[in-house]
């Protein structure tokens, strides 16, 4: 790899985020571990909508149903472990980290499926509408379902479990999301370079011409939001587990829109912009959230000074425009 | 007779009362340059619309290599062998002209379902589309964005895609729209060579290219063809030359 000025930022990041906790944990301050495992977390959520929002320029308003999904598997599928009652049949929950991720990842990318394949007939305006009302749909669904505590949300008792480590422990578990993080973002760069990510940026770019090439602009779009709904949806299940608990709150357009701006803070498209947004937006949460309770005014502030004039993020101030080889 | 490799017959398209397209029965044989000329608001783009399948018909049939290809989205036309320009370049404007190229030589090889090898290291993907880029004579532009290039070398990178599909017939939209007339002449020079390897249905406003080019030159007239012929028939034509060549020829 060639150090460009980007990946001397991108890897910055990521020793910065290692860095954070492993001094918290030296020095006896474990808020600042959840503080990075939270950041870790999002980032990934956001990486997720960044792969159809970044490279696809498909604006989903949407994309909290899939968080949500994520973390109602990893709820689910714990409560039922720990009541014993089977799930469906003769199958019970589970508390192992990578068989709930599996379940919350083809889950998701099922509803995905369905959620796109009708959604891509839009665009524009009318695709973040379509979007917003299926994510709407999701979350009345969950609130108006008490087996899992409806409103009220469902608690988990005891974090569930990643073989050879004890999650229990803040900085074991930050572990654990920040490893998945690398391996989304490794995942997101293959994607991106690969003939698949060719075609989706393309499309973004020019669907007409992608259509006059023989490539379908439609189907392209639909795989590209799959893989985005499933790996936001991975960072939903990491979630659940970090709060122990989910919530209809997880499924919110509120949820949604939160993503986009992180998205927005870390810069469109680009490979570290989900960490550098999740890492701006808790840290302004934290300290201005510290100050006053109207954090999220000043949040906004600092997000209308980024699209008037750091269209880039975070990303475009430090390390400069895209380029595409 | 040989079999014609595109074949359009009796296409009729109608704008509420207008009838844009009014019957046409156009066809293209191998080895061909045929030009269809006409005046502004003709009917041409709403013909080549409907023959590229991003506009749907109201009856008639297009055929391409003998399948009916009236019914297919304008991607299935493409992969079934139908290559086309743009009258104003369209070209994915932040990748680079050889990743411009590349994604046709992919598009070709039908394979965009591929997610871990990454194509600046498949040769099987820049060798091709450095190749078509040496012979419109963009390889020195390569590693630009396709938003940097002049004009003209958008045009060449239009055309060096439509190369890059490899397709049976090819259709160029105003290939020298806005083309200086030196480029004019070489880009005529260039689509001269082209015929033998897939024939081209061309539509030009430019005279010059039209009849240094043309086997054949189709008349579009208020949505109707008024005339087909070689350049010589066509010139003589009294109805064409009220109608559209005026004082030109």
């Amino acid at each position: 790899m060639v150090l460009t000025r980007e990946n001397a930022v991108n890897l910055t990041l990521a020793v910065l985020l290692l860095a954070v906790p492993l001094a918290a944990s030296a020095l006896g301050q474990p808020f600042y571990i959840t503080l990075a495992t939270r950041i870790a977390i999002l980032a990934l959520a956001a990486l997720g909508l960044n792969l159809a929002l970044g490279l696809g320029g498909m604006v989903s308003f949407g994309h909290a149903a899939f968080f949500g999904i994520g973390g109602y598997a990893a709820g689910i599928l714990a409560s039922h472990a720990l009541s014993g009652e089977p799930l469906l049949f003769d199958l019970s929950g589970t508390a192992q980290m990578p068989i709930i991720w599996l379940v919350a990842v083809i889950a998701a990318g099922l509803v995905a499926l369905a959620i796109g394949a009708l959604s891509l007939r839009t665009s524009g305006v009318y695709f973040i509408m379509i979007t917003l009302a299926f994510a709407q749909m999701v979350y009345y669904f969950a609130i108006s379902w008490p087996a899992y505590g409806g409103e009220d949300g469902l608690s988990i008792a005891v974090r569930n479990q990643f073989p050879g480590t004890n999650t229990m422990r803040p900085l074991n578990f930050f572990f654990v999301a920040y490893a998945v993080l690398l391996a989304g973002i490794g995942l997101f760069a293959l994607i991106r370079a690969s003939r698949f990510g060719a075609a989706l940026v393309a499309t973004r770019q020019n669907e007409i011409r992608v259509a006059a090439l023989g490539i379908d602009p439609y189907r392209i779009r639909l795989a590209g939001f799959v893989i985005s709904a499933m790996i936001t949806a991975l960072a939903g299940a990491l979630y659940a587990d970090l709060n122990r608990f989910v919530s209809p709150s997880m499924l919110a357009w509120h949820m949604s829109g939160e993503l986009i701006v992180l998205i927005i803070l870390g810069g469109t498209g680009r490979l570290f912009g989900p960490l550098a947004g999740a890492a701006l937006y808790v840290a302004f949460e934290f300290a201005l959230g510290g100050l006053t309770e109207r954090w999220q005014f000043f949040l906004g502030l600092i997000l209308l000074g980024v699209v008037l004039f750091a269209r880039g993020g975070l990303l475009g101030l430090l390390a400069g425009k895209t380029k595409h080889g | 007779m040989v079999e014609p490799v595109l074949q359009i017959d009796n296409l009729v398209k109608s704008f509420g009362a207008l009838r844009a397209t009014d019957g046409i029965t156009l066809d293209l044989k191998p080895g061909e340059i045929h030009a269809l000329i006409g005046p502004n608001g003709a009917g041409k783009s709403t013909l080549i619309h409907q023959i590229c399948g991003t506009l749907k018909q109201d009856s008639g049939t297009i055929r391409l290599a003998g399948e009916d290809i009236g019914a297919l989205s304008a991607a299935a036309r493409a992969r079934r062998g139908l290559g086309r320009t743009f009258q104003v370049s369209s070209l994915a404007p932040e990748f680079s002209a050889l990743r411009n190229v590349m994604l046709a030589v992919q598009a070709r090889q039908g394979s965009s379902f591929g997610f871990f090898r990454p194509v600046m290291r498949d040769r099987s993907l820049i060798d091709p589309a450095m190749a078509i880029l040496e012979r419109v004579g963009l390889s020195d532009r390569a590693r630009l964005p396709a938003a940097e290039l002049s004009h003209g070398e958008r045009r060449q990178l239009e055309i060096a895609m439509a190369l890059a599909l490899q397709s049976k017939a090819l259709l160029l939209d105003e290939p020298m729209a806005g083309m200086g007339p030196e480029g004019s002449k070489r880009l005529t020079g260039f689509l001269d060579t082209l015929r033998q390897e897939a024939p081209i249905l061309l539509v030009e406003h430019d005279m010059d290219a039209v009849f240094a080019l043309a086997d054949r030159i189709s008349v579009l007239v208020y949505g109707r063809i008024i005339a087909t012929g070689t350049v010589e028939d066509i010139r003589r034509d009294p109805a064409v030359r009220t109608a559209y060549l005026g004082d030109h020829a």
